[in-house]
């Protein structure tokens, strides 16, 4: 019998789901073995854990069992990853397994670290101090605002990059939104506080659209650096001395690439891959490929950028077994919906680049969504996502009209 | 939008937030002119810094506040002491290199 090659996905998530879609339809199945691997059997849709906390969602709606969503011919391994060796083309597993590959494919995703700042998983941690970046995380704040009396509502970043950089922002449109429906708006100060100088990511962005802020009242404290959690007095505090007082925090702790990242050595300091971001190619190894929120490439870690991603990555994967030169296809293209509160929602549209643009999407001066504006549309764009998500987008069906690289057209800069 | 600026009888470019778009247009009379214009007055460490800044950037290494920290140079406190309220920003902007992209 000849003896076939081995390509190995390490996580079973967005990306290392797409991918495995992707490869099982392309790559020789008498030369290749696809096996894919993942510490857990469920598959989370993490969008939805922005919705979780106000009862937009059940639990139900947002985990899926992961078999469900491989092809029959990708053998799936539950085990936890310790360590990549990539000299001797190996990954150990904690059970004292380990897995031969001569393609790696890194799709190990990012989690929050609350243990990187002082005091923020301290005695109040899950009291009055709440993650949303957790399926656990969620589900606890869920039970705390059913019951939460009102008072200084804190909806907090801790440092960049984070996933899903709007979604803290969403959160507070949210807050405003559902606090308003109970009738106790004005029971609840919100304030959004971030390290960056504005309330979005990107400068025009932030011009645009900080006018929804004081629409909705919620107050804006930025470039604020935090330094430790104050569990006692209840604030957070940073580097120059700023204090920011809570009755309940609503953080987004430090976001890091997996353990697994770090022990094996191949990360930057925040356990991040890195990666060439035009081929996908880490700069490790050459077999060792990247995909979605593990490497460190300089775009958002999105779903939506994932999608984009695995369809350079799958090219290249494709082009590096057989043996041709890589292209440097990834242009960095972002497109996320932004949940802005009562039923609307934006759409914004970025790469490298090209800071967020006006126009329509996804077709050229038809739309049917609006760029940079909020409508009704978009906010069903968002929430058709979630079926968008579970019954094409991880299984690499083409979406109709979206492309993987940023098109100008209808767009205004 | 890239517009001209006079400095010390030099003109640099710079983009709408006042970050230098060449480089290569930098001297040190240039970084501590755009200090003074950001109420900093330079000292040797300010200087020790901003090199260790200027180099990482040559060796196209992203740059963050936690990365500062870990530098070994300064820790994230006495960033902070030497370019108060936002160090990165004030500190990448005298070094006359782009505003970091860890912002996304
Ligand atoms: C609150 C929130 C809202 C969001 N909203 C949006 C949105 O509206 N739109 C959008 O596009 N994106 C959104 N995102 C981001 C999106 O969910 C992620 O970008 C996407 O899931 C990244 O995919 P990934 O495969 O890289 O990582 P993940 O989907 O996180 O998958 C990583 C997988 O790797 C596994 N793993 C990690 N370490 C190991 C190990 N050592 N051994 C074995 N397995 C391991 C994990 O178990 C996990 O299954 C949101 C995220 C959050 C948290």
């Amino acid at each position: 019998m000849k003896h076939k090659k081995n390509i190995l996905i390490l996580g079973a998530g967005t990306a290392g789901t797409i991918m495995a879609n992707q490869l099982v339809k392309e790559v020789d199945p008498h030369s290749w073995h696809i096996t894919i691997a993942d510490a857990t059997d469920t598959h989370y849709y993490q969008p939805g854990f922005l919705f979780l906390p106000f009862g937009i969602y059940d639990e139900e709606d947002v985990k899926k069992p992961i078999r469900s969503f491989l092809p029959d011919e990708v053998k799936f391994v539950q085990e936890k990853a310790s360590e990549i060796k990539s000299e001797e083309q190996q990954v150990l597993f904690e059970s004292g397994k380990n897995i031969h590959y001569d393609i790696l494919i890194i799709a190990t995703g990012s989690t929050i670290d609350s243990s990187e700042i002082e005091g923020m998983n301290g005695p109040e941690w899950r009291k009055s101090i709440f993650d949303f970046y957790t399926f656990e995380g969620a589900k606890a704040l869920r039970e705390k605002l059913a019951t939460w009396g009102g008072g200084k509502l804190v909806v907090h970043i801790t440092e960049m990059p984070i996933k899903c950089p709007v979604a803290p922002l969403e959160f507070s449109f949210l807050a405003d939104d559902f606090f308003g429906k109970k009738g106790m708006r004005d029971k609840v100060d919100i304030t959004y506080v971030t390290p960056l100088s504005g309330a979005f990511t990107k400068p025009r962005a932030t011009q645009k659209l900080e006018y929804l802020l004081k629409e909705k009242n919620i107050n804006i404290v930025s470039d604020f650096a935090i330094e430790s959690v104050d569990n006692e007095n209840k604030s957070i505090k940073d580097y120059s001395g700023k204090e920011v007082p809570f009755d309940l925090l609503v953080t987004v702790p430090t976001n890091k690439g997996s353990q697994v990242i770090e022990k094996s050595g191949l990360g930057d300091e925040l356990n991040f891959v890195p990666t060439d971001k035009g081929t996908l190619q880490s700069k490790v190894s050459p077999n060792i490929f990247v995909l979605g929120d593990a490497t460190n490439i300089p775009t958002s870690k999105a779903g939506s950028v994932t999608h984009f991603q695995a369809e350079i990555l799958f090219e290249n994967v494709l082009r590096f077994i057989r043996k041709e030169e890589l292209l440097p296809e990834f242009d960095g293209h972002a497109n996320c919906f932004i949940e802005t509160g009562k039923g609307k929602a934006l759409l914004i549209d970025f790469n490298y680049d090209h800071e967020p643009v006006e126009g329509t999407f996804p077709i050229a001066g038809i739309g049917p969504l609006r760029l940079l504006k909020e409508s009704r549309m978009n906010h069903w764009g968002k929430l058709a996502f979630r079926w968008v998500y579970w019954n094409m987008l991880l299984k690499a069906r083409p979406i109709p009209f979206v492309k993987a690289r940023m098109s100008l057209a209808g767009k205004n800069f | 939008m890239i517009m001209l600026k006079e400095l010390v009888g030099n003109t640099i470019d710079v983009n709408e937030e006042g970050f230098m778009t060449d480089f290569t247009q930098w001297n040190t009379q240039i970084g501590e002119a755009l200090a003074t214009e950001n109420e900093i007055s330079m000292t040797p460490k300010h200087w020790e810094v901003i090199t260790y800044i200027q180099t990482e950037y040559k060796n196209n290494v992203p740059l963050s506040i936690r990365k500062i920290g870990k530098s070994g140079v300064v820790d994230i406190k006495e960033f902070y002491t030497l370019f108060p309220n936002a160090p990165l920003k004030t500190a990448t902007k005298i070094a006359g290199i782009p505003k970091p992209v860890s912002c996304i």
